[in-house]
This record gives C-alpha cells, structure tokens and sequence, in this order.
C-alpha cells in the first residue's frame, strides 16, 4: 500500500534511520554525560561512545579517529576549512581555487574572504555535464595557491567530479585540498587516501543520521594540516573547534556511517535501479525532457531533469502529494534560477523547468511507478496551458521572439 | 511557502484556459514576460467592435502557480467588461483577490500588462475604423 505523500527530496536530508534512532535514544537520558567530564564516570560513558563514532565515520572514508573533527554540519565545516585555512596560511599565499557549482557554504565563504581582502579567488566552471576539469585546476595553481576546494559530488545535478586526479594534482603542487564530500559520504565509495583529500566536510544527516551534527576530516600526516579555529573556547576537538560535544548527535552519526558502509554497495545498486526505472518511464511518456548532470558519473539516487515549457515551481504544486524541488527561481527567494543548472550551459528557461528527484534508502519501485505516473501527467496538463508550448508545436523559435519582459 | 485556497483553485482548476481559433475576429492577444525569467502569459480577449464589451476571453501561461491562477482569475474579472474598465484594472486587485504574498506581486503585474497589452493589440487590428462607444460608467 502507498503511503502519501512521497519523500524523495534526499539529497535535502534523509529520514534517521530507526537503527540509528535506537543507537541514540540512550543518550539523551541515563547516558547524558559530558564527553568532556574527565572525573566520573558520566563524562568517560560519553567520551567512549564519542571514540567509537570517531572510529565508524573514520572507517567510511579511510581515515584515522582522530582525524575527525565534528561540527555541527557541513556549513561549519566549509567555513572552518576555508578560511581556516586562508588564514592559517596566510604567510603562504592568499590564493583559493574551487568551481561555481560549489554549495553556498563554500562559495559565501570563499566570497567573505575576498571581501575581507584576505583571498583572491579563482572560480572555474565546469563542463556541460557539470564536471570540472582536473586540467583547469592545475593551470589555476600559483605559488600564493593555498587551496583547493571542490566538492565530491553537486546536491542539485549529481555530477561527481574527477576527486581522485584533482587530489594528485594538488599533492604534486603541494597544496591543501579541501572536499565537501556531504553528498558523497556513504552514497560513493570514498578514500581519503586514495582520492588525496585533505580536508572533507561531512554530514549526519544527508545519510540517515541526525540533523545537527557533522564533521571535518583533517589530514593528519602527509601533510600535517592545520587551521585557525573559528571557534574559540574550551579547546576541544584538538582546539580546531571548541563547544561541549553533541554526544547523541554524534553516536548517531557514528552509527549512520556504520550502517552506510555496510549497505552501500548494494543500496547503490539499487538506487541507481530505481533511479534508471525513474528515468526511462519518464522519457517514454513525455518528449522534449532533458537531463541535467553527469549521464553515467552521477550520485545513484540523483535524478535531475528539465521538462521544456513548463515552470518548476507549477508542476511541484501539481504533484503535491511528491516532495522533490526545483531549479526553478520561484522556488527560492532570489528570483534567480538554478547558478548550478545555469553554469552547465543550459538556458534560463530550461533552468527554471528543472525538476532535482532524490531517491534514498527508503524508496521502493512501486512510489517510483507512482511519480513517473504523476509526473507524466501533470507536464501534460501544464504543457496544455502552456504559450511556449503551443508556439514551439507550430514551429516557432522561441529565441527568436521578441519578448516584452519588465 | 503555502498557497491560498484560491491560487490553489486556479491552478487545479483554471478558467478559460486555452486559445481562439486562428481566423476568430475581434480578438486581441498580448502576450508579456519572457521564457528566462519564469513567467509568459499569453491573453486573448474577444471585444465587441460597436460597443467595446469583452465577451469572452482565454489565457495560456508558462509560469508558477501564482502566475497561473492571476491569469486565470484576470480572464473571469474582464468577461463582461468595457474595455476602458479593463485598462483600468489595477494588479493590486488581483494581489487582494488571490491573496499574493510579496514575492508573488510580479505575477499580478503582468496579469495587469496582459489585458493592456491584449486590448492595445486589438485596437491596432480592429476590422472597424470606427470607435467604439465609451463606458458608460466607469
């Protein structure tokens, strides 16, 4: 039986996992100790499931324990690196280089430094899949590059980026790289080794954990990285980010990675099966729909696609019973369509017709069948009521009209 | 953001949606907004050429559910109108009428540019020369 309304917004956050739930509920009551309190036995019950958290999300990505800094999100973590970092380094260099579909979180940090005349940056675009290329990096680097910041994986299109050739180009260079891997984690096989990441933001709950809780990897040897906290207090988290450790936030993150790196392999199978069921009922029923991202190299649960002469926002109230969102500007409180779906090349008009499907851990075919259904549908319907759509079908170039906007 | 009861009618249930045949006399269209920015409405009011009267109207739009429902809603409130009432017709009603938020306020606009720009277009294809009679209270 289907269960409305459908939630496929996942790469927005995820359900906690009841398994995870279970881990935490202890400690939020007899376990409400301060991993902080090194005199009883509270303060050590606490500290001990903090290890073992820092062991399970070290585990997911290759790293050591203590190379694990948590924060209370991604957000946290984009910013303690970036301009930690820049002014670490500061003596080094004031060069930063990333690309324009970062998150927020990386691109305003990144924008504040420049404000505040402590970087220069240089921001490079990407390809019409949506993949920066590892050439473009290594011809951006200077000798004042402190660091390098490109995500693992988008959150809108999907497209994973070529990680594993940018982190050998900075080692050769000798300069910091920092991944938002937030999407990533638990999603794709992630080495911190093998991809030579030096920094990579993390979050609870884009994986099945908690909100609230996230962390930073930060590379202990090879080279030793360091950053000036953003944070100043009691010293904790190796002084890189002080504040009392949010311990079930934490356990529960420890115990979403746990389960991530046990059922990823096969969970991604089958979201890239229901993903491709997503994709290809769609195409069958409906013409002029375009995929935006990576065809092949994409996140397996990310389906982003563009449905021309239709607005974004209009089908998403059509199919209120499906939660997905839109590139479209009406979406947001800008006014401005998708800057990632843009940066692919893709026009205004497309970018405002995206439509970003998220299939997680707890989608089944049978919800898939249901939203291709409604989907297919509503375009039609709205295709119905469409200008741009009547035009096209009497062979009118829409670039070619004059249109009168405000 | 949620929507008002009404834009939610309009858009599951639109007004004289659709267009006049292409050989339909007295019909003006104006179609305003632009693909890149979101919103295209496209509006055809059929006006009497002696008296001035709209008697009918149909609207097609690309946009949000906003935009949908402010056009939709338009082609209901100029049916049976002067067209110098129409022209009248300021976006504020329409804001008041479906309850726009702030951020919707652009939808009213160019529901509002819509029906000048339909009856200016009528006016300038009008099989009569001769004018019509104006309102007689407005």
């Amino acid at each position: 039986m289907l269960k409305l309304p459908i939630y496929m917004d996942n790469h927005a956050t995820t359900p906690t996992d009841p398994r995870v739930l279970e881990a935490m509920l202890p400690y939020f009551t007899e376990k409400f100790g301060n991993a902080a309190s090194r005199n009883h036995s509270f303060g050590w019950e606490a500290e001990e499931a903090v290890d073992r958290a820092r062991q399970q999300i070290a585990a997911l990505i290759n790293a050591k324990p203590k190379e694990i800094i948590f924060t209370s999100g991604a957000t946290e973590s984009d910013n303690l690196s970036i301009k930690g970092i820049v002014e670490f380094y500061k003596d080094k260099g004031n060069h930063v280089i990333t690309c324009v579909t970062e998150h927020k979180a990386v691109l305003d940090s990144c924008r504040a430094l420049e404000r505040a005349g402590k970087a220069v940056v240089t921001y490079l675009p990407v390809d019409k899949y949506g993949m920066v290329d590892p050439d473009d990096v290594r011809k951006a680097i200077t000798d004042k590059t402190v660091l390098i910041t490109i995500m693992y994986a988008n959150n809108e299109i999907g497209t994973i980026h070529p990680v594993r050739e940018i982190g050998r180009i900075a080692k050769e260079k000798g300069v910091i790289f920092h991944c938002d891997a937030v999407q990533a984690a638990g999603k794709v096989p992630l080495d911190v080794e093998r991809d030579g990441i030096d920094l990579a933001s993390l979050s609870a709950h884009k994986l099945y954990g908690p909100k609230g809780i996230g962390a930073l990897y930060v590379r202990s040897k090879g080279p030793r990285v360091r950053l000036t906290a953003q944070m100043d207090g009691g010293g904790h988290e190796r002084g890189m980010r002080s504040g009392t450790l949010n311990v079930t936030g934490i356990v529960g993150f420890g115990k979403a990675c746990e389960v991530a790196q046990g059922e990823m392999v096969e969970e991604a199978r089958r979201l890239t099966d229901l993903r491709n069921r997503l994709q290809a009922g769609i195409f069958e029923r409906l013409d002029e729909v375009s995929l935006n991202g990576h065809p092949t190299e994409r996140l397996p649960g990310n389906l982003n696609l563009s449905f021309a002469y239709v607005e974004g926002e209009s089908l998403l109230m059509g199919i209120s019973d499906v939660a997905v969102s839109s590139g479209s500007a009406c979406t947001s409180a800008t006014l401005e369509p998708s800057y990632v779906i843009r940066a692919l090349g893709v026009s205004d008009e497309l970018a405002h017709s995206s439509i970003r499907f998220g299939l997680g851990r707890f989608n089944t075919a049978e919800e898939v069948d249901f939203v291709t259904d409604r989907i297919a549908r509503e375009v039609t319907r709205l295709r119905d009521m469409s200008p741009l759509y009547e035009m096209a079908k009497e062979g009118i170039d829409l670039k070619s009209v004059a249109w009168k906007a405000d | 953001m949620a929507y008002s009861d009404k834009v939610i009618d309009h858009y599951n249930n639109p007004r004289n949606v659709g267009s006049f045949a292409k050989d339909e006399e007295n019909v003006g269209t104006g179609v305003v907004g632009a693909p890149e920015c979101g919103d295209v409405m496209k509006l055809q009011l059929k006006i009497n050429p002696e008296s001035g009267m709209i008697e009918d109207a149909r609207f097609k739009t690309f946009g949000c559910g906003s935009a949908i429902a402010s056009s939709s809603y338009v082609t209901e409130l100029v049916k049976g109108k002067h067209i110098d009432e129409a022209m009248a017709i300021k976006n504020s009603a329409i804001v008041k009428e479906l309850n726009l938020p702030p951020v919707k306020i652009h939808c009213s606009v160019l529901a509002e540019d819509a029906i000048k720009a339909a009856i200016t277009d009528w006016r300038k294809h009008r099989v009569t020369d001769e004018t019509p009679k104006k309102a007689e209270s407005v």
